[in-house]
Order: C-alpha cells, then sequence, then structure tokens
C-alpha cells in the first residue's frame, strides 16, 4: 500500500499535463509506504513514449531526502494514450525491487492514478491510501 | 589518493552490502576498474559490454554528472565524494 495525501496525487496529475505532449514524471520522497512530497523531474528524453528522470534532479533529491532523514520510495510518470499500468520497458528498467512504481494515465478524461510494485520482472497492483491533508497548504509544492 | 564513494541501494548487494567506500584512482574509468577487480558481481551493473558507462548509471563527482566531465577520464581528486544512481528512466521503446 502506498499512502499519500490528495496534493500528492494531484501534484503527480499536473506535472503529467504540464509536460504534454511529453510523458511527465518526477520522485516521490517519504518513509517506507507514506509520501511525505512529489518532486517533479524534467524528462530528459523528451518524449511522448519514454520518459527519463533529469540526472541532477535525481541526485538534488536523494541528499535532501537524506539530510532530511527520508528516502526516495519511488517514482511516478505519465502515459499519455495507454492505461496506467507498468509497460515492459518501465519493468525492465525498474532499478529498485523496494520503489513504489506510479503510473497517471492520461488516456481518458479523468486521470487515473495506480501504483505497483515491480519485483524480479512481477507486476503487482497496490492500493493507493489517499490520506486527507492535514492542515497543509493545498497547492502542490514546487 | 581516496575518495569517498556513496553505493545506492540497489548496488549494495553486489558490493559487499557497503553503503560507503573508500576508493583509489585519478580518474573516473580506474576507480570503476578498481571496483570491478574487488567486486566482479557488479561489473555488469557500472559498465557497459564495451567497457564504457552504463548506459542507464548516473556517476557524479561532487555535484557534477560525470558526462559532462569527460566520461570515464573525469578526474578524480582526493575527498571528492562520487555518488552513483542508477537512471530513472522507461517507457514504450
Amino acid at each position: 500500500m502506498l499512502r499519500l495525501e490528495p496534493r500528492h496525487r494531484d501534484a503527480m496529475i499536473a506535472t503529467a499535463i504540464r509536460a504534454l505532449p511529453n510523458e511527465g514524471c518526477g520522485l516521490l520522497v517519504g518513509r517506507a509506504d507514506e509520501v511525505v512530497e512529489v518532486v517533479p523531474s524534467p524528462n530528459v528524453a523528451d518524449s511522448a513514449r519514454v520518459y527519463e528522470i533529469d540526472p541532477r534532479t535525481l541526485l538534488r533529491t536523494f541528499r535532501d531526502a537524506e539530510d532530511r532523514g527520508l528516502d526516495v520510495i519511488g517514482v511516478f510518470h505519465s502515459h499519455t494514450h495507454s492505461a496506467a499500468y507498468p509497460s515492459p520497458t518501465d519493468v525492465a528498467q525498474a532499478p529498485d525491487p523496494s520503489w513504489h512504481y506510479v503510473l497517471v494515465s492520461l488516456a481518458e478524461p479523468m486521470s487515473d492514478v495506480r501504483s505497483y510494485r515491480i519485483v524480479e520482472g512481477a507486476i503487482t497492483e497496490e492500493d493507493l491510501a489517499l490520506d486527507e491533508d492535514e492542515g497543509h497548504d493545498p497547492a502542490p509544492r514546487r | 589518493m581516496a575518495a569517498v564513494l556513496r553505493v545506492p541501494t540497489v548496488l549494495r548487494p553486489a558490493m559487499g552490502n557497503n553503503s560507503v567506500l573508500e576508493v583509489e584512482g585519478s580518474t573516473i574509468g580506474e576507480v570503476l576498474t578498481r571496483l570491478t577487480e574487488a567486486y566482479p558481481g557488479a561489473r555488469a551493473q557500472l559498465l557497459g559490454e564495451d567497457g564504457a558507462l552504463h548506459r542507464f548509471l548516473n556517476v557524479y563527482v561532487n555535484d557534477d554528472d560525470v558526462r559532462y566531465l569527460g566520461g570515464l577520464d573525469a578526474p578524480v581528486s582526493d575527498h571528492d565524494e562520487i555518488t552513483l544512481l542508477p537512471a530513472v528512466a522507461g517507457g514504450f521503446l
């Protein structure tokens, strides 16, 4: 299960929409199964079919998370014209079995956000637990 | 000369479960060559079959991506901090 607040989900959808016509992407920072922050990244693949997190964003996010006692716990990216399900390339390039892989599909008028674990090529969908905001600014950060 | 190498979680099993290693070498190429000699199981994750940096590995010296510092020829100095991070990528290739 991946726990997150509505503002985190909204930040991922906003990143996906801003990236159009390309795929949008970013990192999830938090603790184990709980998202604390969504960090959008430029898609350095600059493509509607593939994504790659900006290496500078990657380094900065890892260092910043470590300084705050947090971890990078996963990644999100969008599928602009297909379902929120990992593609074979997503699976082949999944670097970390402990990560949460979140897909944002913009294929239908209502965006669809789903989370998966990818372990040794096996894809398992997990529940998204949307916690209510706890007094936070509802605007997406960054 | 010794620099500090930070090992990401996914590479630790192939590198003696270390999170930080002290490494020797005056270039990134020398550092990675010595690493693969010490940890042969990590070679496929560090270098391509052609001996170049692995396409899906980001290597940084301090704050800089070595792709902009000459790749394997990027210089390494005493007390530099080298960070390895697998690229995060995907899509319908």
